[in-house]
């Protein structure tokens, strides 16, 4: 296959970029705005030889991709806010059973219901800690068409990776706005990492990553998979302090020690830089905007656009503004990760958050009129 | 340059993919840069559509349209919903049998607007036979009236986006577009 470009919706980049990454199931229950990512799959999939089942809510969807990676398949589901307050709970049983699935999230105007066709990031925290329990998550934030296609992809590889839910955290803006995208000739495609031998196979072993190869269903394996905590064996051992305290350090750690190698950032005119406008998803486009202009004013403005929200990028971030003075922070919310901006920052610099809400993208003078203001 | 462009009407009359063929055909046939974007409610039909696009030499950062060079109204409606942003100078290119221009006289003066008139829906109930391709007739007019994607491509974008054995209705109507749009100022 040659390069070929399409000029497509953010919707249809996310699932050509699932069946490019090697998706063979997607269950899921259809949402506005991101409802175009399941009817595409319901089309494409069966002529692969995948399967697309439309479930009876999204519980039941998590829960079914969830069998579908243990039984060898790359899976997805894609929802909204509504759908993801009902997926939390199999969430916390991907994470606990270690199991990949990618959750694509089309944010809209929330809470509840809502907003069904316009824009938001209102779920950025609950992404992080939607589910009980601790637990690390990785989340990605596509802000142009192509990126829902890369992302997506990237989230498929991460999640066989560190064998962990992976969430493509886009929005009503991204996923319904069209662009030109790329597809390029190679694609690096993580493949499912197997066992090598039957015997004496340790399916929550404790490897260097943390990350043990996973069997799937019908190999030969005896594996049990259980959301109750467990041994290495995958047995119930759930009054044991060392065992939880292992297993649980084990799940967090294989995110939080491999952050670096997780996170990307992309940054412009930082060097000089005393304001820095830090942002992610699609008002990273408004700020890049506001930022060219702040400049040709001869203002020395920064940009940082976080294409991996969590696991959130803690040293990066401080080694990257460590000259700034300001840090300017616009959200499609009333402000949730403006707070982990100012956990991490609030010592260095002043952490001024632009929130909106309402299903608008800030324009470019909101953020520049913020830069202006000291 | 930036050219900010919106379209507007009422949901069914293809306002949407008006917009899309003029995006595809700037970023894949014209090589430009383009983003298109929508705004919707949640109705199917009726209830006021509306598309904006961006065209652009550059790569496009902000992709929405703050204050539109050219507007594209089918619909009364939409017209009066969405003209008060438009820029001094811009073009306006309306249906006028849809719209009551009389209505918006005062902000074509002030703004020193450009009019443009395409009687696009009654040309493809008539003329072409099919009132559906009334999006199409208005894109020729687009076309013609603008310049701001070339007939090439704005062919090859039509072709590539209608369903199959629609091609020659679509490209009759394009035709019939760009002959009927007059400058009314």
């Amino acid at each position: 296959m040659t390069e070929k470009e399409l000029f497509v919706q953010g919707n249809e980049a996310c699932a050509l970029g699932a069946l490019k990454a090697g998706c063979t199931f997607f269950a899921g229950y259809p949402i506005t705005p991101s409802t175009e990512i399941a009817e595409i799959m319901s089309n494409e999939l069966p002529k692969i030889g995948g399967h697309f089942i439309q479930m009876e809510d999204e519980i039941a969807a998590v829960g079914a991709i969830i069998g579908a990676s243990w039984a060898g398949q790359k899976v997805v589901t894609a929802t909204s806010g509504p759908g993801f307050s009902l997926m939390q709970e199999n969430i916390g049983y991907a994470v606990m059973t270690e199991t990949p699935i990618v959750i694509i999230n089309m944010q809209r105007g929330s809470p509840s219901t809502g907003q069904p066709t316009r824009s938001a990031q209102a779920d950025m925290m609950q992404c992080r800690w939607g589910s009980h329990g601790d637990y690390e998550t990785i989340a990605l934030a596509p802000s142009s068409v192509q990126e829902c296609f890369d992302y997506t992809i990237k989230a498929f590889n991460l999640a066989e990776k560190y064998r962990c839910p992976v969430f493509v955290m886009a929005d009503e803006i991204v996923g319904h706005m069209r662009e030109k995208i790329t597809i390029p000739e190679n694609i690096p495609i993580t493949p499912r990492q197997m066992p090598e031998k039957t015997e004496n196979y340790l399916p929550y072993d404790a490897p260097e990553n943390g990350t043990t190869p996973m069997p799937s269903f019908g190999q030969g394996y005896n594996i049990h998979v259980t959301g109750l905590t467990h041994d290495k064996r995958g047995y119930p051992s759930t009054d044991d302090d060392q065992t939880h305290t292992q297993l649980v350090t084990r799940l967090c750690n294989k995110i939080t020690k491999n952050t670096e190698e997780i996170v990307e950032i992309e940054s412009q005119y930082i060097d000089d830089a005393q304001t820095i406008v830090l942002s992610y998803g699609i008002p990273s486009r408004s700020a890049l905007t506001a930022v060219k202009q702040a400049r040709q004013q001869g203002l020395k403005v920064g940009y940082i656009k976080l294409k991996t929200v969590w696991p959130f990028p803690a040293q990066q971030l401080q080694q990257l503004s460590k000259n700034a003075k300001r840090i300017i922070v616009p959200e499609l919310n009333l402000g949730q990760v403006y707070l982990e901006v100012d956990r991490v920052l609030g010592k260095q610099a002043k952490v001024e958050l632009i929130p909106k809400i309402g299903g608008a993208l800030h324009t470019p003078k909101e953020i520049l009129d913020k830069i202006l203001e000291e | 340059m930036r050219t900010e462009i919106r379209i507007a009407g009422f949901g069914g009359q293809g306002v949407l993919m008006c917009g899309i063929v003029i995006a595809k055909a700037a970023s894949l046939f014209d090589n430009k840069y383009a983003v298109q974007t929508q705004s919707y409610g949640p109705e199917a039909r009726g209830g006021a559509s509306r598309t904006e696009v961006v065209v652009s030499d550059e790569q496009i950062d902000y992709p929405k349209v703050e204050n539109p060079q050219i507007f594209v109204a089918m619909s009364h409606e939409a017209l009066i919903k969405y003209i008060d942003d438009i820029q001094e100078e811009a073009i306006l290119l309306i249906d006028p049998d849809l719209v009551y221009q009389e209505q918006i006289q005062d902000i074509i003066t002030q703004k020193k607007l450009q009019v443009y008139h395409s009687r696009a829906t009654q040309t493809a109930e008539e003329t072409i036979g099919k009132k559906i391709v009334a999006n199409i007739v208005m894109l020729g007019s687009f076309v013609e009236s603008t310049g701001i994607i070339s007939v090439e491509a704005a062919k090859e974008s039509v072709l590539d986006s209608v369903p199959k054995g629609t091609e020659e209705l679509n490209m009759k109507a394009f035709e019939e577009g760009r002959k009927i749009v007059e400058k009314i100022n």
